[in-house]
């Protein structure tokens, strides 16, 4: 009988260890919710959503002080895309090859050695883009300037590779054995059997890899902060220098600016539309994962 | 034994997972426009010869085949290393144990065999989609609705789909590995109508965990153990008056 109580309470105190646990993590992305949303309701007290959405300048710290976000959020979907138009075609192209064409031997060396990639501290990438790969650009594009959003969106293209082959290749290599044989059976080429069986077939794994990838792209920092050149700049020119949501706030926190006012508060709204940028394409994710779930 | 035309045979034919011996000298003879049953305990090695047929066991590393499987009328040995497997299959075509159509449209699953070809001609295609859906008996039940996700079928459709996929490519030649066992019993007796009325236009050969459903199809049947034939002759025979004690202590559910 003692021995069943005491046997009861373990199992009881397990549950709740585990409990508290899966708790804190849900509690701290509220909070961090709940004070984005109530430093930016402070910031929007003072500046209007209509200039905020609309002003094509954003100077914050001037002595006539702007407050349109546009040019950072432009600045952080031009590196973004940048970056995405270099890591989505060579990430689904390593997976298709790593999950399809690479002997196992080959594969189990291979792939740990590219997530290695993923494992680079990203100030490393920013110097590396800032002084190798922008003067080695400035060879062929002559207008390039030092800063700029080419060369930070590349290198970040080349950062996020992993995140997006190593999702996909999971994606791929789900997909049941007897998928592939049914297109083999009727005579089709390995190539054939990747691109028409094996993509469809993993589609919501691998539109889930380029949500992680484009999610990556948008939030990443160091890379941009170190590389693109910090200027707020109403632009789609890869070629000058931009400023993005990530590397405005680390601007700001990095200045001497007091506490409480309103060029404080503009983190928490630059922050605000960034959380809200990621959640979209969070939601369009599992939205597709939803949708397109292939059940075998 | 097989008095009408011979559309393949297997000599010798030895067959290596590695090193595990699994299929022992065996010499069987496919007769054209019929139907050949294996059955056989599991593990008996019937998948395997069947997968011979198509090169399946090329998809895998340290699978290695020994002796022939000569293919009529053209006498080719399909197992040679200097036959491109994609030209085997193109000839001789298969319908799996689980039905597994592709996450593509019902027309784009039947029409898929084409694509690989290089087939683009829209009325060639729409020819022959129709043509093979209802030579696997499902032209009625889809014909409006040839755009609809080949999984929204039924499981029997489903299979009924991936033999029109099969025959769309005009096979001389279908292999069925156990294509009823994960249906239910109106589906199955569907799919062993569309086996009998099939043999009249191509060669099947069929593994089956089922008994009675090679007794109801088949013209011929072999019978396996161990990865060796036991007994190879008519259906009827082997049913009714088997040569081989083994054979009589499995078809009378001794073992197995």
């Amino acid at each position: 009988m003692r021995i069943h109580i005491k046997k009861k309470l373990k199992e009881g105190a397990i549950e709740t260890i585990l409990f508290l646990s899966a708790l804190s993590s849900v509690l701290i992305t509220i909070s961090i919710v709940v004070i984005l949303l109530y430093e930016s309701y402070g910031f929007f007290k003072v500046v209007s959503f209509k200039e905020f959405l609309t002003e094509r300048q954003w100077t914050p710290l001037f002595s006539d002080p702007k407050f349109g976000i546009l040019p950072l959020v432009m600045g952080t979907l031009l590196t973004t895309s940048i970056a995405l138009i270099v890591a989505l075609p060579l990430g689904l192209m390593v997976a298709i090859y790593m999950s399809e064409y690479a002997p196992r031997k080959f594969r189990e060396t291979i792939k740990p050695v590219l997530e290695l990639l993923a494992a680079v501290p990203t100030v490393v990438y920013g110097y590396f883009a800032l002084l190798f790969l922008t003067p080695l650009l400035q060879k062929f594009i002559p207008d390039l300037s030092g800063f700029n959003a080419l060369s930070p969106g590349i290198i970040m293209g080349i950062m996020i590779i992993p995140y997006v082959s190593s999702v996909s290749e999971d994606a791929m290599r789900a997909v049941p054995m007897h998928i592939r044989e049914g297109s083999y059976a009727t005579g089709a080429t390995k190539f054939q059997t990747a691109f028409k069986v094996i993509i469809p077939s993993a589609f919501s794994g691998i539109a889930a890899a380029f949500i992680i990838g484009i999610s990556r792209a948008i939030g990443e920092t160091m890379v941009v902060a170190i590389a693109a050149g910090m200027q707020p700049n109403f632009t789609v020119n890869p070629l000058e220098p931009v400023e993005t949501l990530t590397a405005y706030i680390v601007q700001v926190s990095l200045g001497d600016v007091p506490h409480g006012t309103v060029e404080y508060k503009t983190i928490f709204a630059a922050g605000i539309t960034l959380f809200l940028m990621t959640l979209a394409f969070n939601i369009i994710g599992f939205w597709l994962r939803k949708r397109f779930r292939e059940a075998y | 034994m097989v008095e009408s035309n011979l559309k393949a045979e297997s000599k010798n034919l030895n067959f290596y997972y590695g090193s595990v011996y699994a299929l022992k000298n065996v010499n069987l003879q496919i007769a054209e426009k019929k139907v050949t049953a294996l059955i056989g305990p599991s593990g008996c090695g019937k998948t395997t010869y069947l997968r011979c047929f198509n090169r399946m066991h090329d998809l895998y590393p340290h699978n290695k085949y020994e002796g022939e499987i000569i293919l009529h009328p053209d006498n080719i040995n399909i197992i040679s290393p200097e036959i491109d497997p994609i030209e085997v299959r193109m000839r001789i075509s298969m319908v799996f144990q689980k039905p597994n159509p592709f996450p593509k449209s019902i027309y784009e699953n039947v029409a898929y065999g084409l694509r690989v070809r290089g087939v683009s001609k829209k009325q060639v295609l729409d020819e022959k989609v129709e043509k093979s859906l209802k030579g696997a008996a499902l032209w009625d039940e889809v014909k409006d609705r040839l755009d609809m996700l080949a999984f929204d079928l039924s499981g029997g459709q489903q299979q009924r789909l991936c033999i029109a996929r099969a025959l769309a490519t005009d096979p001389e030649m279908l292999l069925f590995d156990e294509p009823t066992s994960a249906l239910d019993p109106i589906a199955t007796s569907k799919i062993e109508e569309l086996i009998i009325e099939l043999k009249n236009t191509l060669t099947i050969l069929i593994v089956t965990h089922n008994m009675q459903q090679a007794a109801r199809i088949s013209n011929f049947t072999a019978f396996m153990m161990l990865g060796e034939l036991i007994e190879f002759d008519k259906t009827d025979k082997i049913f009714t008056t088997p040569s081989e004690k083994l054979t009589e202590d499995y078809i009378t559910g001794r073992f197995g």
